[in-house]
C-alpha cells in the first residue's frame, strides 16, 4: 500500500482529487490510524484516472461514466471470446 | 516517408490559433486516447497521429519549421543550422498539454523524425509527473495438444529472452499478465506490463468447449449392432471403450475426466465426449447383398 501524500506528490496531483475518486466510488482507499493508503493494485487505476482528468480534461462525473462504460466494453468483449468459442466447437474440421 | 499533413490530422485551418488547436487536439484526444479504446489499435495509430500534430504545432518553433518546410521536410536540417546559428538561446522546451500513457515515447513517425529529430520535446505542466511505461500486448499461437499440458516456453520480448510457464487447460482468448515486461516507465515512472493473449488453434479432431473435448468417433456397423469394445485416441491417451449392441449413429457417451485439464486445479480434467458415426459396408458381394435381403426379411 501507498501512502495517498506520497502518491500526490509523485504525480503532482491535489489530495482532494483522490478524495473525490474515493466519493464517486472509483478508487479504494484503506485508512490505517488515519493514514490513508492507496492499495498497490489500485495505482494502475489510478494513474489511468489522472491522465482522464488532467490530460483530457474529463471531469469526475464523465470519468465515472466513462469507466462504466469501459467495465461494459471489457464485460461484452469477454462474452464475444466466449461465445466465439462455442461457436468453435459447432464449426467445420 | 511520407509528407504528413498536421493540420489535416487535426482538423484545423493553417490559420488555427494555439487555443484551436489546444481545443482540436482535446476533441480528438477524447475520442483516440487509448484509455478510452483498449486493444484497437487503428485507435492507437490515429492518436499518434494526432499527438504529434499536437508536438509540432503547439510549438511555435516547430511550428514554423514545419510551415516553412513541411513538403520539403527533407532541407529541415539545413535550417536547423541557420537557426541555430542564428540564436545562441538554449531550447527551453515548450509546446502543450503532452498526453501521456498507454503509448510509447518513440512512436513518432519517420517524417517527424526526420524533421525534429524524434523524441518529445513537450512538457505541459504536468510533463514531470512519473508514468508507467505502456501495456504491451501479444498473442501467443498455440496448437490444442500444446494447451493440455502445463510446459515453459521461451520468448523473445524486445530483444530479451524470457521463460515463461504456460498451465495446462488455458483457452483461447485468456490472457497472462507479465509483470514489468512492457515499455519503460516515464520519467522514472515503472515499466509498463506484457499482456500475452493465448490463440489456440482449432483442432481437426477434437473440438473443446470450456473444459469439455468432444469428438467423432467411427464405428462399423456389425460392432453398432452387436457390440464391441473399440479403442479411442484422446489428447493424451488410448482408452478402450465398451459399445453396447444396437448403438444408433449419432449417439453420444461421456468418457468422464477424459477431457480438458481444468485452469491451475491439478488432477481435475473436464469429460470428454464421443459421438459415433456408423460407417456402412460398401462394395457389397453378392454373397452379402443376399444375407441382407434375408435379414431384410426377416423384419418386414
Amino acid at each position: 500500500m501507498i501512502d495517498t501524500l506520497a502518491c500526490c506528490n509523485y504525480y503532482n496531483i491535489e489530495y482532494s482529487f483522490i478524495t473525490s475518486l474515493q466519493q464517486h466510488g472509483l478508487l479504494d482507499i484503506t485508512t490505517i490510524q488515519e493514514t490513508a493508503f492507496i492499495p498497490a493494485h489500485e495505482l494502475q487505476k489510478l494513474e489511468k484516472l489522472i491522465r482522464l482528468h488532467y490530460e483530457m480534461d474529463i471531469n469526475l462525473e464523465g470519468i465515472e461514466t466513462v469507466s462504466y462504460l469501459l467495465e461494459k466494453v471489457a464485460h461484452l468483449q469477454d462474452e464475444m471470446m466466449h461465445l466465439k468459442n462455442r461457436l468453435r466447437v459447432y464449426g467445420e474440421g | 516517408m511520407n509528407f504528413i499533413d498536421y493540420y489535416k490530422a487535426l482538423g484545423i485551418d493553417k490559420n488555427a490559433s494555439a487555443d484551436d488547436i489546444k481545443k482540436a487536439y482535446r476533441k480528438l484526444a477524447r475520442k483516440l486516447h487509448p484509455d478510452l479504446n483498449p486493444d484497437d489499435k487503428e485507435a492507437q495509430k490515429k492518436f499518434q497521429q494526432i499527438n504529434e500534430a499536437n508536438e509540432v504545432l503547439s510549438d511555435t518553433e516547430k511550428r514554423a519549421k514545419y510551415d516553412k518546410y513541411g513538403k520539403d521536410w527533407q532541407h529541415g536540417g539545413e535550417y536547423e543550422k541557420a537557426r541555430q546559428a542564428r540564436s545562441q538561446q538554449s531550447y527551453a522546451g515548450g509546446g502543450g498539454p503532452q498526453f501521456s500513457g498507454n503509448f510509447g515515447e518513440d512512436d513518432f513517425s519517420d517524417f517527424f523524425a526526420s524533421m525534429f529529430g524524434g523524441g518529445q520535446g513537450g512538457g505541459g505542466s504536468r510533463s514531470q509527473a512519473k508514468y508507467r511505461g505502456q501495456d504491451f500486448n501479444a498473442e501467443l499461437h498455440l496448437p490444442l495438444h500444446n494447451a493440455y499440458k502445463t510446459h515453459q516456453q521461451t520468448l523473445d520480448i524486445s530483444g530479451k529472452s524470457i521463460r515463461i510457464t504456460i498451465p495446462a487447460g488455458v483457452e483461447n482468448g485468456q490472457k497472462i499478465k507479465l509483470k514489468g515486461y512492457g515499455s519503460p516507465g516515464v520519467n522514472g515512472g515503472p515499466a509498463g506490463d506484457l499482456y500475452i493473449a493465448f490463440v489456440i488453434a482449432d483442432d481437426p479432431h477434437i473440438k473443446r468447449l470450456g473444459n469439455d473435448l468432444y469428438m467423432t468417433k467411427d464405428l462399423d456397423l456389425y460392432d453398432a449392432l452387436l457390440g464391441s469394445e473399440v479403442t479411442i485416441h484422446t489428447i493424451d491417451s488410448i482408452v478402450k471403450v465398451k459399445v453396447k449392441p444396437e448403438t444408433h449413429n449419432g449417439s453420444k457417451i461421456k468418457l468422464r475426466a477424459k477431457g480438458f485439464p481444468i485452469y491451475k486445479k491439478d488432477g481435475e480434467f473436464g469429460d470428454l465426449y464421443v459421438t459415433w458415426q456408423i460407417k456402412l459396408p460398401t462394395q457389397l458381394t453378392d454373397a452379402e447383398k443376399e444375407l441382407f435381403e434375408q435379414l431384410k426379411a426377416l423384419r418386414p
